[in-house]
């Protein structure tokens, strides 16, 4: 009888121990850490930690172009153009009849863009991100479209392959990922926004 | 040699160079043989506030009902905030409270390590819910598989026992030694590279061409990522997860975000094989693992590289829709891999575009019981039945008693591993059959024909191993299927953990034998081949017949004989 009783209060007591545990750990995991976190992050690298975000002097004021890691949309010849977004991801099946539709309209788009360019278009240019927001191209479909900009805007095609070559990163640690080219970098150099 | 290929063996050998020693570490703080005074202290404390005596010893039953006593105010704790964000703080866009059926949803896959994602973060949860509620529980459900781990262990270790530790002190130990250390460690790399840590309110920021306006989501994200990673949760700070740019800039911080999800769980095999006193029985396992792996990267890699669409007037590429310019195709392949065998379930692509048998071998992996790495814990001790499962069929074969590790298996242990091997492919295989009754279910998929019945069958093998990923055209977020789904995840979580623990309970409770002669290595390649074609054969068995149905018959209809 007696030792049913100190069963039952252990019982309620593991209750009450769940009880306070996850509270602790709501205290300690979910505000001391992430804060702590941010405080660090706030004093050492507040670039990184508040968006990267690309803020110009403009007539004395304060204007952001957006973030240097998120993509926006260009659609007008004298730009360098990202990644497709007409609703991107497609999330269809890389070898549906859907995507395949999407895709030529991609690259129909493309030549009605520039006509005169016949190079095989950089698979990229005709697929979405997953983001829908991917900042980079590869060199390759940076380069497909050198002698478009160049035409557009009256400049030599070397002087817009140096601005490219300027926003262009190899591989992190040389094996990492891919080469690519910031694509809202490169425009807005083009546009005389950043030097 | 391609960057991918150098890349693909940096990782696996970084993998075990730092999965080892770190695996000792974990072996040491969850036997007491390693403390630090600044952390013992705040266990201290912890364990006053919660009127518990670390010193005391639990049975299985007190050790179970602890586990879910802890998960059932987590999961209380949680559901209250997703319902009430409205009228709390640090809620910059002011975002109201989350719909009833999706806050269970939401609930129900972070308390049990899935971190499904019906909700996207940016436009649902407020920083309040992110920090205290997900974060929360992507630190504690990786310390309760660990800390389930180590009761299974106990059960190997001790002889004639009635005990196998206790639970509260596995769990703090598990959370302050092993978790935080290292989510600050990984907070700091990405934050470096660019995610964001931040309180602020969304930035309105003016685009370059057109001039128009654009909201840039702000939060603290780089402390829920590194654990969303190291913990294999998976659940996003954003609605597409790794694949957003402030959640995961630049291929270094891929690397390291991808090193992170398979981290643990490998490092808990020599952890394991330490504790058992004999570092072979770990390194067997580890390798099961790797081998089944390393298959799988080969082959998603090639599906993704020779079997993609190719376009007449597009330069020959490996398939690029939903993946990342400046992750690629290879990088992509290997998340995609290491995410679906650990059950974390992060994407840094849309696996819903990936090729066919991509696709395939992602839901493959996840249906062998999420036992390639797996999840924290979890991974492990689910691979630990498959071993058991074993030696007993081994046993059969020579009609010897099996044993594993000096203990006879008998039948109530073998009715233990048959709940934690059947509990998943059963809720699958059923969701999925059920489902498929639902007459409004096909208003859910993006895609039509065998891939539409791929998004479905991806949903609930994600759900029942506790991965999270999803083919994302899936429209998860219906009542229906945030209940359906939600139900799987919590119970192919707790009733294979009860399982566990009840294993580790019967299995102390018995003599060790000594080996001899006859006693079936199980740490030699004659085992390490019979453990691989065990997994294949009860996974294969199991599903072949429903992937037939989804990705095989996909691929099948791009061959251009059939087509």
């Amino acid at each position: 009888m007696e030792e049913k009783k100190t069963d039952k209060s252990k019982k309620r007591g593991i209750w009450l121990a769940g009880l306070i545990c996850a509270a602790v750990m709501t205290v300690f995991c979910g505000l001391v850490y992430p804060l702590i976190m941010t405080g660090i992050a706030q004093l050492t690298m507040p670039r990184q930690a508040n968006g990267s975000l690309i803020v110009v002097e403009e007539d004395g004021q304060k204007v952001c172009y957006g973030s240097e890691l998120i993509g926006q949309t260009f659609t007008q010849p004298q730009y360098l153009i990202g990644r497709p977004d007409d609703g991107s991801p497609s999330n269809l099946s890389a070898v549906s009849p859907g995507q395949e539709e999407l895709v030529r309209e991609r690259i129909q788009w493309w030549h009605e863009l520039d006509p005169g360019n016949t190079a095989d278009i950089p698979m990229e240019l005709v697929t979405s991100s997953g983001s829908g927001v991917d900042p980079h191209i590869s060199p390759a479909a940076a380069e497909y479209q050198v002698s478009r900009i160049a035409r557009e805007r009256g400049m030599g095609e070397d002087e817009v392959r140096a601005v490219i070559a300027k926003h262009t990163d190899g591989k992190d640690l040389g094996f990492l990922g891919e080469d690519r080219v910031n694509v809202l970098m490169v425009n807005l150099e083009l546009d005389g926004k950043i030097s | 040699m391609s960057s991918g290929v150098i890349q693909d063996i940096v990782y696996v050998v970084a993998l075990i160079g730092i999965g080892i020693p770190l695996g000792l570490y974990i072996y040491k703080v969850m036997t007491g043989k390693l403390t630090w005074k600044p952390i013992a202290a705040l266990e201290r404390f912890t364990y006053r506030v919660m009127h518990i005596n670390p010193e005391e010893e639990q049975t299985a039953g007190k050790y179970a009902l602890s586990a879910i006593a802890f998960s059932v105010f987590g999961f209380a704790i949680l559901f209250l905030l997703h319902l009430l964000q409205g009228y709390l703080p640090l809620n910059p866009e002011g975002l109201p409270g989350v719909s009833a059926d999706l806050a269970y949803n939401t609930t129900a896959s972070f308390v049990s390590n899935t971190n499904w994602q019906a909700y996207s973060g940016e436009t649902t949860l407020s920083y309040l819910t992110q920090m205290a509620g997900l974060t929360v529980q992507n630190v504690v459900s990786p310390a309760v598989g660990t800390a389930v781990l180590f009761a299974l262990i106990r059960g190997f270790q001790r002889r004639e026992s009635n005990t196998i530790g206790n639970f509260w002190v596995d769990l703090v130990k598990a959370t302050y030694y092993v978790m935080i250390p290292l989510s600050i460690i990984v907070t700091l790399i990405l934050v470096s590279q660019g995610v964001i840590q931040n309180l602020g309110a969304y930035v309105h920021a003016t685009t370059l061409e057109t001039g128009a306006e654009q909201v840039i989501p702000m939060g603290p994200a780089a402390s829920q990522i590194a654990i969303k990673q190291l913990g294999t949760n998976g659940g996003g700070f954003f609605g597409v997860n790794s694949a957003f740019p402030l959640e995961n800039p630049t291929p270094l911080s891929n690397f390291v975000e991808c090193l992170s999800l398979l981290l643990i769980p490998a490092a808990l095999c020599f952890s394991f094989g330490r504790a058992v006193k004999d570092s072979k029985q770990g390194r067997a396992i580890f390798i099961v693992m790797l081998v089944i792996f390393l298959m799988a990267l080969i082959g998603m890699t090639m599906s993704e590289n020779v079997a993609a669409p190719q376009y007449d007037g597009v330069a020959v590429s490996g398939s690029m829709e939903g993946k990342e310019a400046r992750l690629g195709v290879d990088t992509s392949a290997l998340w995609a891999t290491a995410t679906t065998s650990a059950s974390n379930g992060s994407v840094n692509a849309m696996h819903d575009s990936f090729t066919p048998l991509a696709g395939g071998i992602q839901m493959f992996l996840m249906m062998l019981g999420e036992v390639v790495f797996g999840g924290v814990g979890c991974g492990l001790y689910g691979m630990l039945a498959f071993a058991i499962l074993t030696v007993f069929i081994a046993g059969l074969m020579v009609g010897r008693t099996p044993e594993y590790l000096g203990k006879k298996i008998q039948a109530f242990d073998m009715k233990m591993v048959c709940l934690v091997i059947l509990t998943p492919p059963l809720c699958l295989l059923l969701g999925t059959a059920l489902s498929t009754f639902v007459p409004t279910i096909t208003d859910d998929f993006t895609n039509t024909g065998a891939h539409a019945y791929s998004e479905l069958l991806y949903a609930y093998t994600s759900g029942a191993g506790n991965n999270g990923s999803a083919f994302a055209g899936f429209n998860a977020n219906t009542v229906y299927s945030n209940l359906g789904i939600g139900t799987v995840m919590l119970l192919v979580r707790f009733i294979p953990m009860a399982a566990v623990i009840f294993l580790g309970g019967n299995l102390a409770k018995k003599k060790r034998i000594p080996a001899s002669g006859g006693t079936l290595s199980t740490s030699n390649a004659m085992f390490i081949i019979f453990l691989l074609l065990i997994v294949f054969v009860v996974g294969a068995l199991t599903f072949l017949p429903a992937l037939a149905l989804g990705p095989i018959a996909e691929f099948f209809k791009t061959l251009p004989t059939l087509g």
